[in-house]
């Protein structure tokens, strides 16, 4: 058995949206720093840094998380999604209810907020309004008020139950 | 204009998706922080711990040799390279504050107070360094409650100005002591709001550079008033205005936070100028808490006088408000009382007036503008006394409201404090309001629910919103702010306009508000608009975004630009075609035989002549194909609008939790140019208004420490407790200007905590108890309701 | 809130873990969901030397039903949790637990056993643990022992686990199929942590309620079991006379502590509102298994 030591910079390969990249990256950068400044996908973003706001959200290995609570190196052999990545039926659907109900204004919870409403329309296309409110919960929006988030994920939701 | 507002495509009117949204869908955007420039460095600024402490002595040598750190700056660094700066208006008779710096010299006092700014080659390596910074603190005493702020015996934190007293207004009209004494009844009641802050989900972020070659400074800033900081920039930091310009990028959320002048942000620019290199500035979300400008915070003491058969005599207001150390700047920390004093009860016949406004000093974060600054603290205070009086009277509130709004033929209204209403459709709106909210089916199942131990409440909040706001705000008071903006317009080579505007985008509009109005005033297809914004050196000058100004007034110059460029079009075609310019328009980009509407020549046509063809333009004639046109609404202080917002909520007595059901809004703003935005802007400031109602609160201990300056703690509203907000309107153009429109962005936030205070306390009706302070959080509910 | 410099390193089996362990010592941290301690490293209110990522330890995660008990290995997400078979039949009070958790993107990552070592006062999963009087297994390098959930919460954010240690599961016993399960709390806002909460498992027989076990959260240092209030409960017709007797004998069982957003006077009502709502739950919802 190999004797582990901790390091200050490790090599990581990871694919992102599809892409497979190796950097050396120190170990206190946290994953959102990692995506925006080390691969230039700036679409995440950072509004708190203490997992309360959503605004990091992005896909690794299948399921959303905040990118401002992990770290770089910790996603070795990762898949990682991000909004510049996300590709599918699911989110360009929801790409264009958003855009025809004004359900963005400044646009900096857009992308987390994107990667949460395509979770639960993959995950329960059925959800009620209230549902759909509940999941969204943890993604701050400042300037649209939700309802019309509210009506975009419902709309896509709809369309996949319609039958 | 009738001749753009009749047509039936118009895109006035029309409500179309953004154009400027696609890239932020697709992750696109391009917010100051996913800039990256050459040699940039990453600034993190240490901030005081204490609410007010001497700076003794500032020992910066291990920071300064800190892995990655390319400078260390302190108070006095910066004191000498840049301007000391006073938010003081000089039209605010009395108003005083002492000078400030963007780093503390001799003292801070505030907590979070700018001491020192680290720029590194990372943010991380520069708050490593911070921890290295040693600061020698000897603590003085801290002025923390508003109340007590002019005692005699509490401290003056600045000696130099007297007292702690920012400014006093008195506004006063009539008999306001007669009418107490004369009156068969009287309510009163003491409001008060909490201090808020605006969580703009986008921090305060800035890119500072400095090019030594030419000595030009370029900043880009999430900013909603590039100019405003170019000026700033230039003045306090000693250049030239030609050699500043500044960029605002995609900007994360606006809300009046990001108009004012913050020290960690002019202390990057600081290290930008002393390095001659990118410097970036974010500030992150723990230190947004004590950096950012707060608002609200008011103690008004109210009282209405009324008649035996309910005339409304007399209006007396007592308002109090703590603000920082500092009165911020440039605008100042008085607009909050200004407006308060000004519209208490404005939409209503209320006989006498008084209105007192006092702004204090305190050892707290700085204090400013904040979207719908200081009406939804007027609102709260006049909606709930005309709930308290209806009460008295024994008055449906609804009707109490009716019967007391200014008559149609009572226009122009002037109020006590000098604004002047140009039309309010009060009337239109209230009847509006109860239909879509069906009042009279949900009153009934009010009853019904009563009868089994649930408790609904409705309540109403009908409000003014100020907007398109003239010099009178600021220009009056000596600052250098504009009140009119600006677009210039050229045809490109293929047929196709390009829009340069002064006023800004953040997420409110603004792009699709000029691309919109250019499109319909040249007779071109929206899509075939460019709309550049937020660059001095790429747009005429202009006011930008605050206020709710930037459609009514920047639409405006739109407009005008628009049918001046279509103007010049048509003459030089006239000129071509040896006719008369009046004989010809232009529909979907293309010049048409106005008649018959026979195409005459395409768009790109004229400008192929115009540009690459002079050989074929009479020699007599040279077509200008670059128009700009300005405009300021100077009629008024402001265009006044008026709506109408009401909230349906249940109360649960057991636990004190509120539930919003449902809200509605119905408001006026003149001329709508797209119902998407605004709706959706009623609805987003509506919801900041119903946090305020709920949540959102500052928290302070005696010692001037913020308790809960973290998002887990300063709660802001989610999804999951937000309603469904029907929105409504009715239409009253202003005629301060051709396009009509007023503005919309803070109407939502300027009712909606009075109509959920007012529902609380129309729930809680059996229980004979009232709440008159904002937040209502379950234990404040509990409290009134002697529970707890 | 850029995390201060540490250094990080990534065992793959729990000997590597206690390797590390020895050699490092107070220095380092076990980096479980990461969901609370990230966001702590992040606000610089912690500043280890290293870092010592149990996410790559696989044979840490997992739920299994083995001799009679459900065991929840300490890295196993709470979403697993909230979306496992084993629980919905076994665990019906950790079901009823798992969606009041925070937020969807926070439960992908937070880890079952990372909440139970951290030991939060107002989380969820610890008062469960106490309720279903779950034993917490420890390992470090001379072996495993078990620590009844009653014992391991000894105070605020102090565990029985010694510093060599590590959590690596926890076991419990599966519901009767006579009992049913409630888990309440009032909370500001949706996935908020509590002001107050409850989690209670009981068998129920019309209106009696026998070998009732129940935990508060919010309203102390660690979870609470209530036993006044239980003593007021156990075995006897629940009306609401008998309600309002548990509801006051909860003063001698909770010591809840104010902020200056909920005062400790108002948590304790909301422990008394919980109760009275998961006594509800208790007596009308179906058991589990059926």
């Amino acid at each position: 058995m190999k004797e582990q030591r901790a390091a200050t910079e490790l090599a990581i390969t990871l694919t992102v949206n599809g892409e497979r990249t190796t950097r050396r990256v120190g170990a206190r950068r946290n994953l959102a720093d990692f995506l925006r400044e080390d691969l230039g996908l700036t679409g995440t973003h950072v509004g708190c840094e203490h997992g309360v706001c959503g605004a990091c959200t992005v896909r690794v290995d299948g399921a959303i998380v905040r990118a401002c609570l992990m770290l770089a190196v910790q996603c070795d052999g990762a898949e990682i999604v991000t909004i510049e990545g996300a590709v599918g039926d699911v989110i360009a659907d929801l790409q264009r209810e958003f855009h025809v109900r004004n359900a963005l204004q400044c646009g900096f919870c857009t992308p987390a907020m994107l990667m949460t409403a395509a979770d639960i329309v993959h995950a329960n296309p059925r959800a009620s309004r209230e549902e759909i409110r509940e999941h969204l919960s943890g993604n701050y929006c400042r300037c649209t008020g939700y309802q019309s988030i509210v009506d975009a994920v419902e709309a896509v939701c709809r369309s996949r139950t319609r039958s | 204009m009738s001749t753009v507002k009749n047509k039936t495509a118009s895109p006035i009117g029309a409500a179309l998706p953004r154009s400027n949204a696609l890239r932020l869908l697709a992750g696109r955007g391009q917010y100051v922080d996913d800039i990256m420039l050459p040699r940039m460095l990453n600034a993190a600024v240490l901030r005081s711990p204490h609410a007010h402490a001497r700076i003794a002595g500032i020992n910066a040598a291990a920071a300064r040799a800190a892995p990655g750190v390319a400078c260390v700056l302190t108070g006095i660094d910066i004191a000498a390279m840049c301007e000391p700066y006073a938010g003081v208006l000089k039209h605010v008779p009395g108003m005083q504050s002492a000078p400030q710096l963007p780093l503390a010299v001799e003292r801070a006092c505030w907590q979070g107070e700018p001491v020192a700014i680290v720029a590194a080659a990372t943010r991380a390596e520069a708050e490593d360094a911070l921890a290295l910074i040693e600061v020698d603190w000897e603590e003085l005493p801290a002025v923390t409650d508003a109340e007590t702020a002019l005692d005699h015996g509490t401290p003056v934190i600045h000696p130099q100005l007297g007292s702690n007293l920012c400014f006093e207004r008195v506004v006063a009209s009539g008999d306001v002591p007669g009418a107490f004494a004369h009156a068969d009844h009287f309510v009163e009641a003491e409001f008060t709001t909490a201090r808020h802050t605006a969580v703009t989900l986008e921090p305060r972020s800035i890119i500072a550079d400095f090019n030594t070659g030419d000595r030009r400074l370029t900043v880009w800033q999430s900013t909603q008033v590039p100019y405003m900081m170019q000026w700033i920039l230039a003045h306090h930091f000693r250049l030239p205005e030609n050699q500043v310009r500044v960029i605002a990028p995609d900007v994360g959320g606006g809300f009046g936070l990001k108009i004012h002048i913050y020290g960690d942000e002019l202390a990057a620019v600081a290290a930008a100028i002393t390095l001659g290199r990118p410097v970036k500035f974010v500030a992150d979300r723990l230190e947004s808490f004590v950096g950012d400008f707060h608002a609200r915070g008011h103690r008004v003491r109210a009282r209405m006088a009324l008649s035996k058969s309910g005339d409304i005599l007399g209006v007396e207001v007592d308002d109090r408000y703590g603000i920082g150390a500092y009165s911020g700047y440039p605008r100042g920390s008085a607009n909050e009382g200004l407006q308060v004093s000004n519209l208490v009860c404005a939409g209503y016949r209320h006989g006498a007036y008084r209105a007192v406004t006092r702004a204090v000093f305190q050892n707290k974060a700085m204090y400013g503008q904040y979207r719908a600054v200081g009406h939804p603290v007027a609102c709260l205070v006049s909606e709930g006394l005309m709930d308290l009086a209806a009460a008295k009277l024994g008055a449906d509130p609804a009707e109490f409201r009716r019967r007391h709004y200014h008559g149609a033929d009572a226009y122009p209204v002037k109020l006590p404090g000098g604004p002047v209403l140009e039309r309010l459709s009060q009337h239109e709106a209230l009847d509006r309001l109860l239909e879509i909210m069906d009042y009279r089916g949900l009153r009934a199942e009010q009853a019904r629910l009563r009868g089994q131990g649930v408790y609904r409440g409705i309540g109403l909040a009908s409000f003014v919103e100020n907007s398109n706001p003239s010099a009178a705000t600021y220009g009056q008071g000596g600052v250098s702010i504009a009140s009119q903006d600006s677009c210039t317009l050229k045809l490109t080579s293929t047929g196709g306009v390009v829009a340069a505007s002064s006023i800004t985008e953040c997420g409110q509009g603004g792009h699709a508000v000029i691309q919109q109005v250019v499109a319909a005033a040249c007779g071109v297809s929206v899509e075939r608009v460019k709309v550049i914004l937020g660059d001095t050196d790429a747009t005429p000058m202009g006011g930008g975004v605050w206020g709710s100004r930037g459609t009514g007034i920047c639409g405006e110059a739109a407009l005008q630009a628009g049918k001046a460029l279509r103007a010049n079009i048509l003459a030089f075609v006239a000129r071509l075609r040896d006719s008369e310019a009046s004989l010809f328009d232009i529909r979907d980009g293309v010049v048409v035989d106005a008649a018959s509407g026979a195409e005459v020549m395409t768009l790109e046509s004229v400008a192929r002549t115009a540009y690459f063809r002079t050989d074929q333009v009479p020699k007599d004639f040279q077509p200008e194909l670059a128009v700009t046109r300005s405009f300021a609404q100077k009629t008024y202080s402001g265009a006044f609008t008026n709506g109408i917002q009401a909230s349906w909520l249940e109360v649960d007595p057991e636990t004190g939790f509120i539930r919003l059901l449902r809200h509605w809004v119905v408001d006026d703003c003149g001329t709508i140019i797209n119902p998407l935005l605004v709706d959706e802007q009623i609805r987003g400031a509506c919801v900041q208004g119903l946090g305020a109602a709920l949540y959102e609160q500052c928290l302070y201990d005696e010692y001037g420490q913020l308790l809960n300056g973290s998002l887990m703690d300063y709660r802001v509203p989610m999804a999951g407790e937000m309603p469904d907000i029907v929105v409504g309107h009715t239409v009253t153009p202003t005629v301060t200007s051709e396009l009509g429109a007023k503005g919309a962005g803070e109407a939502g936030t300027a009712g909606a905590s009075a109509a959920v205070l007012n529902a609380v306390n129309d729930a809680l009706q059996p229980f004979a108890v009232r709440i008159s302070g904002i937040p209502i959080t379950p234990g404040r509910l509990l409290h009134a309701l002697g529970k707890i | 809130m850029k995390a201060p410099a540490f250094s990080y390193c990534r065992p793959e089996n729990t000997g590597q873990v206690f390797d590390l362990i020895d050699l490092y010592g107070d220095d380092a941290r076990l980096l479980a969901g990461g969901q609370s301690l990230m966001a702590a490293l992040n606000m610089r209110l912690d500043a280890p030397a290293v870092l010592i990522d149990l996410n790559g330890v696989g044979e840490l995660a997992g739920i299994t039903h083995h001799n009679g008990r459900i065991r929840i290995g300490a890295m196993t997400r709470h979403a697993d949790v909230a979306d496992s078979p084993l629980v919905a039949q076994h665990l019906p009070l950790l079901a009823l637990a798992a969606p009041q958790i925070a937020h969807p993107a926070i439960r992908n990552r937070g880890t079952f056993g990372g909440s139970i070592a951290l030991a939060d006062p107002a989380a969820e999963w610890p008062a469960c643990c106490v309720a279903l009087q779950a034993d917490i297994v420890l390992a470090s390098r001379s072996g495993e022992r078990r620590v009844s959930a009653g014992a391991f919460f000894r105070g605020l954010y102090e565990t029985a686990r010694l510093s060599d240690e590590v959590l690596v599961a926890v076991e419990f016993a599966p519901a009767r199929p006579d009992e049913r399960a409630a888990c309440q709390e009032l909370a500001p806002r949706r996935g908020d942590y509590a002001w107050a909460g409850v989690a209670a498992q009981a068998a129920v027989e019309g209106l009696v309620l026998r070998d009732l076990r129940m935990a508060f959260f919010g309203v102390g240092a660690c979870p609470l079991a209530a036993p006044h209030a239980i003593a007021v409960l156990e075995g006897r017709a629940v009306t609401p006379a008998l309600i309002a007797e548990a509801q006051a004998a909860l003063e001698q069982d909770l010591e809840p502590s104010g902020d200056p957003q909920c005062s400790a006077q108002l948590r304790m009502r909301y422990a008394g509102v919980v109760l009275a709502r998961a006594l509800d739950d208790l007596l009308h919802v179906r058991s589990a298994g059926r």
